[in-house]
């Protein structure tokens, strides 16, 4: 058993007993549902299936039902791609890097925001399938050989790289997921009444029994994926922004891009998990194992990586100026103070000041203010993106191409469809998966929890 | 052949940890434990090797790297020289900057998976396995040890008389065929 320093605060609070804390994770699946559950459900629903039909409508129609034009190949669909991308950077974080680095207070949150990383690429993946325009080719992105001679995929570019990024950052998070799952599958199963449950929950749990060598290798491959999805984490958002760095768009062309990006990533991730935490800590009764102290962790991710992009901005700025290319200097003059300076100025705001205010303990601290700016840094974070693309693109060398880019409605419809479905998904898994790493918070009951941490004998060398 | 299994349930990691100690330095083969979270510092008191899981890994990933890099180099300099702004790739050494990212990520996929897969496989943990523990409470708050009577050079009752004051919860004792 690990002992750690009284001062600090316990990470599960109440008198728990293992016991207690398989029944506070099970219960709200074996319970029937309640009311709000299929009021928010039937919502996301309707939602995604809008958004299902109007991808239907564009794969039927073609991508010109979007708002591009000959000037803007590139707007609302890849900002809607690199948004959720970076929202499905925080689940693979906290389990991966967290893990790497023993902070134990991932193990309220890890599960809870893996499964939003998946969901959140799932969406990501979308747009670039959608704006193929004939989904039903996709396969083509893979290294076929081709029919009409020997022409292969192109491995130099940026865009293949993301192929391979995406799928494999996708599927690892995935295994990683559900390897952790498993055994808490066996939880539920054991503990399961109705048959249909018993049957299902027994086909999930892959015959879990709990051995000691499977332990010691579970405990192993964890380890192992957390040092693999590591550098992948980094990877994923550094080759998105390959997409752009890679090009010759002022504006796009930047060597800063790759760290920025993944700090931006990490900042909007960390925000979505806050936004669904803070709900569902209260719907299902989880606040003894995730309080305001693991928040308030959050939060100082949400700061530290709120600073990183900031800096960023700035730098950027100072660089297009410093530059003397005078057209890096009009792309970012032009967002400033161009048609889209609204969009420039709602992203300044959003990430650069709104980060800062987690300086102020009591404002770190209060629950209420982060679910606040957790929805302001997401939509500063889709601002960002979508300030990166149109923005450069819309007034480019010949200023007879200039250009606005309007979204359609189909547009509107497809982004608004992919929230839907996203909520659709995640509340699927907060009504039939163990919400809470089960196995991995009963390890840390005695070192962290607070009953145990209280009692005298608790600092007495064993 | 016929055989006697023991299984002692405790309700604490600590307590089942001091007892297996007590029993092993007894000369008693403990043949598992079942419980529901890992139990830290148990492995080497009822002889449970480390895994090779790691190496395996790393072995995956090495072939992820080859396969990624003999398949860039064929699609890209030997099949077909693609021509980008003017400059094909003759070589592979030279281009290598290029197939960088895809020859990470393929080492990544291959290695992660590759083990994930050994893992499950190694563990018979399948979809459609049939669970093995013997109480359902081992997968919430019970810790079971078992101890098979056909491993032991003492007798049943030498067994019980060690177990006595180990703290157990409950004993269950089954015949097998």
């Amino acid at each position: 058993m690990q002992k750690e320093a009284a001062i600090r605060e316990p990470l599960i609070l109440g008198h728990k007993t293992y016991h207690d804390v398989t029944e506070d994770v099970c219960k709200p699946i074996e319970d029937k549902a309640p009311r709000m559950w299929y009021i928010l459900f039937s919502i996301a629903l309707v939602i995604g299936l809008y958004g299902v039909g109007s991808i239907c409508y564009l794969l039927g129609t073609g991508i010109g039902v979007w708002g591009l034009n000959k000037t803007i190949g590139w707007a609302w669909d890849i900002t809607n791609f690199v948004w959720w991308v970076g929202i499905g950077h925080a689940g693979t974080l906290i389990s991966a890097v967290l893990l790497l680095f023993r902070q134990k207070w991932r193990m309220a949150i890890n599960r809870s925001a893996e499964a939003m990383t998946i969901f959140a690429v799932f969406m990501a993946g979308t747009f670039p399938l959608i704006h193929m325009g004939r989904l039903w080719v996709g396969y083509w992105v893979l290294p076929l050989p081709n029919h009409f001679g020997s022409l292969w995929v192109n491995f130099n570019s940026p865009l293949l790289w993301d192929v391979f990024a995406i799928s494999t950052y996708l599927s690892v998070s995935l295994v990683f997921w559900y390897i952790g799952l498993i055994p808490d599958f066996a939880t539920i199963r054991d503990r399961a009444k109705k048959p249909v449950a018993k049957r299902m929950y027994s086909i999930l749990s892959f015959g879990w029994s709990g051995k000691a060598k499977h332990w010691n290798r579970f405990e192993l491959v964890s380890l192992v994926l957390a040092g693999l999805a590591t550098p992948l984490v980094f990877s994923v958002h550094s080759i998105v922004s390959f997409d752009f760095a890679t090009s010759v768009i002022p504006g796009w062309h930047t060597t800063i891009f790759p760290p920025y990006f993944v700090a931006g990533a990490v900042f909007s991730g960390f925000a979505m998990v806050q936004t669904l935490l803070l709900v569902m800590r209260k719907a299902m009764k989880l606040e003894a194992y995730i309080h305001t102290k693991h928040v308030e962790y959050m939060n100082i991710v949400i700061m530290v990586t709120g600073s990183i992009v900031g800096t960023a901005y700035i730098t950027e700025l100072f660089i297009s100026w410093y530059s003397g290319v005078e057209y890096e200097a009009y792309a970012f003059l032009n967002r400033a103070t161009g048609p889209y300076w609204w969009a420039y100025w709602s992203m300044m705001t959003c990430n650069v000041i709104s980060p800062q205010l987690m300086w102020i303990r009591k404002l770190r601290r209060s629950l209420l203010f982060t679910f606040f700016i957790s929805i302001i840094v997401n939509i500063g974070m889709w601002f960002e993106r979508y300030v990166i693309i149109v923005t450069s693109i819309h007034r480019d060398y010949i200023p007879a191409a200039w250009s606005m880019h309007y979204p359609s409605h189909i547009d509107i419809a497809v982004y608004i469809g992919t929230i839907g479905l996203f909520f659709t998904f995640f509340l699927l898994f907060a009504r039939y998966f163990p919400v809470l790493a089960l196995n991995e918070v009963k390890t840390i009951l005695k070192g962290s929890g607070q009953s145990y941490k209280e009692s005298p004998d608790y600092h007495k060398h064993h | 052949m016929a055989d006697k299994i023991i299984y002692a349930m405790y309700g604490d990691d600590e307590v089942l940890k001091s007892s297996a100690k007590k029993l092993v330095s007894n000369g008693i083969k403990i043949s598992e434990v079942y419980s529901p979270f890992p139990i830290h510092g148990i492995d080497p008191i009822i002889g449970v090797k480390g895994t090779r899981l790691g190496i395996m890994a790393f072995l995956y990933g090495l072939t992820g790297l080859t396969l990624a890099t003999i398949g860039m180099r064929y699609f890209m300099v030997v099949e077909w020289k693609m021509n980008i702004g003017g400059k094909p790739n003759f070589s592979y050494v030279e281009n290598i900057l290029a197939f960088i990212p895809v020859s990470f990520e393929f080492t990544v996929l291959c290695a992660a998976h590759g083990m994930a897969i050994t893992y499950l496989l190694l563990n018979r943990t399948l979809p459609g396995m049939k669970a093995q523990n013997p109480d359902p409470r081992t997968t919430d708050d019970k810790f079971v040890m078992e101890i098979r009577l056909s491993d032991q050079s003492v007798g049943e009752d030498k067994i019980d008389e060690l177990l006595k004051d180990t703290g157990f919860e409950e004993l269950e004792k089954k015949i097998t065929e």
